[in-house]
C-alpha cells in the first residue's frame, strides 16, 4: 500500500520529479562514462603488456623469475608439455620459448636485446608476433633455420632491412659466447616502441642449437580462452609440476599494472562519491522542498494517527523510486554513448609516445563491466538514501498541529 | 543599495535553508576544482624534475647527428668552450660533461650489454640525483680511474657485487677495439629499470682514454634553476653556440625533445583531467539548475503576486538573475578560500600515496606528491563553474517571463 501511494507520490509533481531525475541521470551517466573510458584504458594496458611475451600463465624452471639465465632450463618440456595438456582447458593455447639476454650487432652499430627462440606458429595464438605484426619481408616459417625478425625502430637505428646480415652473440649452456650470423626476413611492428627494440625473433630449434640447450626450453607460456579460471588453473599447474618449476600467473609478473589496477578501484569509488557530493546537494534540496510543500499533508496524516517512522518510510521509498529510475535511465544512457563511443575507439596516435610512457595503447575501446556498474549504481542507492533521510526525519518531526497551521 | 538589490538579498535569507545548500554545491565545486587543479599541475613539475634530474638534465647539447644514431663519432671535440658559454648565462644551476658508448660486460661467465658513460665525477654529484642513488658501496671519487657504478639490475644479472671486477669491451672513437677491466664501487637503483638495467658510469677521463676519444665528449647535461625559462635560455645559447667557430654542428635539446614520451604523457593526463572536470562540472551545473529551478517553481504564486501590482517581468529576471549570482559569489568566495587553504596545508605537509608510491618510482618520484597552488589554479576552476551556474542561472530567470498573473497566483 504505502509502496503505491509513494509511486503516485512521486507524479504529483511531475515538472519537479523530472528535474530531480535529471540530476540523478546526469550524475550516474558521468559516472559510468568515466569508468568507462577508464576501464577502457587499462584493459589496453593488461593485454598490451600480456600480449608482449607475458602471457597468462608462465612456467619457468625454479630460480628462473629472479635470475632469468640461461642455466634455469626446462630440461624435459615434454614431460611437462604432457602434464600441462593434461590441466588446460581444450581451448587454451600454449607455446615453449627459449628466452635469453644478447647482444646484436651488425657492421655499424650494437645494442643489447632479449632474443626469443619461439615455435612460429603456436607463438602467433598467444602473443602479438604473427603474421599480422610483420610490415616488412615474412613471418618466420617452420624451417626458418638462419632467419630472424627484427622490430621496426631496431631496423631504422640499424638502418638495416630484410636480407641484411645480423649477428646475435650470447652466452651458450657451457658457460662460452655463442655467436651467429641471421638474416633478417621480416621486420615487426609492435604497440610500443620500446618493444620493438627489446625483441628479436627466431625458430626455437635454431636458438637450441646454437645455445646448446638439445631439446631444453626457457619457458611455457599459456593464454587461457577463459580469464575466470586464472588462479585455479595456475594452482592446478603449480600442483601436479611440483617444485623444481615455478608457475607465475600474468598478475604476478606484472606487478605493477596489478598495484595500478588495485589502486584503480579506490579512485574509481573516490570519483563516484565526488560525483554524488555535487548532484547530492541537487537531491536534498529538491526532496526538502517537496516535504515543506506537503508540510500540512504531513500534519494531516499525523493527525489521524500515522506514526512518525512511517512518514519516514514513505519519504524514502518516494526517494527510492526516484533513484532506482534515475539509475535506470542513467545507465541505459551511458550504454548508449559507450556503445557509439567503443565502436571506433577514442585514437590516441597523436599522442602516441605519451601513451607508450604511460604504458597504455594508442586507440583506446571504453568497456562498461558490470562489477563498476554496479558499484556506481550502489554507491548512488546507499547515499541517496542516506542523504534522503534528512528530509524525511525532518518530515516526521513536524508536529500536527504546527504543521496544520502553515499554509 | 538600490531596491532590487535589497529584495534579491532578502530573498535569499527568507530561506536560508535553501540558500545553504545552493552555496555549499557551487564551495565544493570551487574547492573541489582549485584543488585536484593545483594537484595536477604540481605533480606534473614534480614529475618533470625528477625525471630530468635522474639522467638528462633540463637540457643537453649534442652534436646534431648524435640524438638519433648514437654514433660515438658524433662528438663535442670541444667541451671546454661551451662550458664558458653556459658559465655566462644567467639562470643555470649546473652542467656536465658525459660521454657513451654502448659495450659489452662480463664477470666471470655471465656477459651483458650495457651503456658505459663517462661522467665528469665532481660536476656530475651538482647536475644528477647519481651520487644519491648509489645503495651500496660508493659514489665515484675527483682521481679514482678503473672504478665503476653499475646500476642495480646489471648488477643482478651480472652477479656481481662491489669490488668485484668487470671486463668491458667495445669500439672506441677511431674504431680500434676498447678494452679495459674495471672494479664495481658502487651500484645504484633510480627505480627506472631500463636505466638500472643498462647503466654503467665511469669517470670521464678513463673513458676517453680507453675509447680514444682525446678530449671529446657526446653530452653536456644543463641544469636549469627553473622549468619556465627554458625554451628562452634554450634558444640563446644556440645562437651563442652558433656563433662558435666550432668543426661540429651542436645542438640544444629541452628535456621534452629529449624524453618526448614525459612531455606527451603529461599532455595526455591534462586531456583526461579535462574530461573528468567536464563531466564533474556538467553534474554540479545540473545539480545548481535544479535547485534553481525548484525554487522557481515554489515561487510560482509569489511572482504571480508581483507580477499582478505591476512589477515588470525583466525586473523580476533581473531580481532573479541577481539572486543566483549573490548565490554562486557567495559559494565561490568560501570555496576559494577553503580551496586555498586546503590546497596550501597540503603543499606544505606533501600528500602519502601509500600504495601509489611504488608506481610512482618508474617515474623517478619518491614517497610524497605536492600539490602547487597558482594563479591559474586558483582561477580556472572557480571560473568554469561561474560560467555555468549563469547558463543555469538564466533559463528560470527567463521562463519566468512567461508567467501569466491570474495562473501563476492560482497555482498551489
Amino acid at each position: 500500500m504505502h509502496v503505491q501511494i509513494a509511486w503516485r507520490n512521486i507524479w504529483r509533481n511531475p515538472r519537479r520529479t523530472v528535474v530531480v531525475l535529471t540530476a540523478i541521470v546526469v550524475g550516474v551517466w558521468a559516472m559510468l562514462v568515466m569508468v568507462a573510458l577508464m576501464r577502457g584504458m587499462t584493459d589496453g594496458m593488461v593485454d598490451n603488456a600480456i600480449s608482449t611475451l607475458t602471457g597468462e600463465i608462465q612456467i619457468h624452471a625454479t630460480g628462473y623469475r629472479s635470475d632469468p639465465v640461461i642455466d634455469h632450463r626446462i630440461s624435459d618440456p615434454a614431460a611437462v608439455k604432457k602434464s600441462i595438456d593434461e590441466i588446460l582447458p581444450e581451448d587454451a593455447q600454449s607455446t615453449s620459448r627459449i628466452r635469453v639476454n644478447a647482444i646484436a650487432s651488425n657492421a655499424r652499430h650494437s645494442t643489447g636485446l632479449t632474443l626469443a627462440g619461439i615455435v612460429p606458429k603456436d607463438e602467433s595464438y598467444v602473443s602479438f608476433i604473427g603474421p599480422e605484426a610483420i610490415v616488412k619481408g615474412r613471418y618466420l616459417n617452420f624451417e626458418d633455420k638462419n632467419g630472424i625478425l627484427v622490430g621496426q625502430s631496431l631496423a631504422e637505428k640499424f638502418d638495416t632491412h630484410p636480407g641484411n646480415k645480423l649477428v646475435i652473440m650470447s652466452r651458450d649452456t657451457t658457460g662460452e659466447t655463442a655467436s651467429r650470423a641471421f638474416r633478417i626476413v621480416g621486420i615487426f611492428k609492435a604497440e610500443m616502441e620500446a618493444t620493438e627494440k627489446q625483441f628479436a625473433f627466431v625458430h626455437i630449434q635454431t636458438a637450441q642449437q646454437m645455445l646448446k640447450l638439445d631439446a631444453a626450453i626457457s619457458e611455457f607460456c599459456i593464454i587461457l580462452a577463459d580469464d575466470s579460471r586464472l588462479e585455479s588453473t595456475a594452482k592446478s599447474l603449480a600442483d601436479a609440476l611440483g617444485s623444481d618449476f615455478e608457475v607465475l600467473t600474468w598478475k604476478q609478473v606484472l606487478s605493477a599494472i596489478t598495484a595500478y589496477l588495485e589502486l584503480f578501484d579506490g579512485f574509481m569509488l573516490l570519483w563516484y562519491v565526488v560525483i554524488f557530493i555535487a548532484m547530492g546537494f541537487g537531491i536534498v534540496n529538491t526532496t526538502l522542498m517537496s516535504v515543506f510543500e506537503r508540510m500540512r499533508e504531513f500534519g494531516v496524516l499525523k493527525a489521524l494517527g500515522m506514526k512518525p517512522w512511517w512518514i519516514v518510510r514513505d519519504v524514502l521509498t518516494e526517494a527510492m523510486f526516484l533513484l532506482v529510475l534515475g539509475i535506470i535511465i542513467g545507465n541505459l544512457l551511458s550504454v548508449v554513448v559507450i556503445g557509439l563511443l567503443s565502436t571506433t575507439g577514442i585514437d590516441l596516435s597523436s599522442l602516441a609516445k605519451g601513451a607508450e610512457f604511460a604504458g597504455i595503447s594508442r586507440i583506446i575501446y571504453p568497456s562498461l563491466k558490470l562489477k563498476d556498474v554496479a558499484t556506481a549504481n550502489a554507491v548512488v542507492c546507499i547515499l541517496g538514501l542516506l542523504v534522503s533521510s534528512y528530509p524525511a526525519i525532518k518530515a516526521a518531526r513536524f508536529t500536527p498541529v504546527q504543521a496544520m497551521g502553515h499554509v | 543599495m538600490s531596491m532590487d538589490v535589497k529584495m534579491a538579498w532578502r530573498n535569499l535569507r527568507r530561506n536560508p535553508r535553501r540558500t545553504l545548500l545552493t552555496v555549499s554545491a557551487v564551495a565544493f565545486a570551487c574547492l573541489l576544482l582549485i584543488f585536484m587543479l593545483s594537484f595536477q599541475f604540481g605533480s606534473y613539475d614534480t614529475m618533470i624534475n625528477a625525471a630530468v634530474r635522474i639522467q638528462t638534465g633540463h637540457f643537453q647539447i649534442q652534436n646534431e647527428q648524435f640524438r638519433e644514431r648514437r654514433d660515438i663519432r658524433k662528438i663535442i671535440s670541444n667541451p671546454e668552450v661551451v662550458g664558458r658559454i653556459l658559465e655566462r648565462e644567467q639562470g643555470i644551476t649546473a652542467y656536465t660533461f658525459r660521454a657513451e658508448a654502448f659495450s659489452i660486460v662480463s664477470s666471470g661467465n655471465r656477459t651483458y650489454g650495457a651503456l658505459v658513460i663517462g661522467m665528469d665525477t665532481d660536476r656530475e654529484a651538482r647536475v644528477s640525483t647519481l651520487k644519491d642513488l648509489v645503495r651500496e658501496g660508493q659514489f665515484l671519487a675527483d682521481g679514482d680511474k678503473d672504478q665503476a657504478l653499475i646500476g642495480r639490475l646489471l648488477a643482478q644479472n651480472l652477479k656481481v657485487g662491489v669490488g668485484d671486477e668487470l671486463t668491458l669491451l667495445g669500439q672506441g672513437f677511431d674504431g680500434s677495439v676498447a678494452a679495459a677491466i674495471v672494479r664495481v664501487k658502487g651500484i645504484y637503483s633510480s627505480g627506472q629499470d631500463d636505466f638500472d638495467r643498462a647503466g654503467m658510469h665511469i669517470p670521464l677521463g678513463y673513458f676517453q682514454e680507453i675509447y680514444a676519444m682525446h678530449r671529446a665528449v657526446h653530452q653536456i647535461v644543463v641544469i636549469a634553476e627553473s622549468l619556465k625559462r627554458i625554451p628562452e635560455m634554450k634558444a640563446q645559447i644556440q645562437s651563442r653556440i652558433d656563433h662558435l667557430e666550432t668543426r661540429e654542428n651542436l645542438t640544444v635539446l629541452e628535456w621534452s625533445d629529449i624524453m618526448p614520451g614525459l612531455k606527451q604523457a603529461i599532455s595526455m593526463d591534462l586531456v583526461s583531467g579535462l574530461i573528468f572536470w567536464l563531466l564533474l562540472i556538467i553534474v554540479v551545473a545540473f545539480s545548481i539548475l535544479n535547485t534553481f529551478l525548484m525554487a522557481i517553481f515554489e515561487r510560482t504564486r509569489e511572482f504571480g503576486v508581483m507580477m499582478a501590482i505591476g512589477t515588470e517581468p525583466s525586473r523580476l529576471t533581473k531580481i532573479l538573475l541577481m539572486e543566483s549570482m549573490f548565490m554562486t559569489g557567495l559559494g565561490m568566495v568560501v570555496g576559494i578560500l577553503v580551496g586555498i587553504a586546503v590546497t596550501l596545508y597540503f603543499q606544505a605537509h606533501g600528500i602519502d600515496l601509500g600504495g601509489g608510491a611504488e608506481l610512482l618510482k618508474q617515474y623517478g618520484i619518491s614517497g610524497r606528491m605536492y600539490p602547487r597552488l597558482s594563479m591559474l589554479s586558483v582561477s580556472l576552476g572557480p571560473a568554469m563553474v561561474l560560467f555555468v551556474t549563469f547558463l543555469a542561472a538564466l533559463y528560470p530567470a527567463f521562463k519566468v517571463r512567461g508567467l501569466k498573473p491570474v495562473d501563476a497566483m492560482s497555482f498551489i
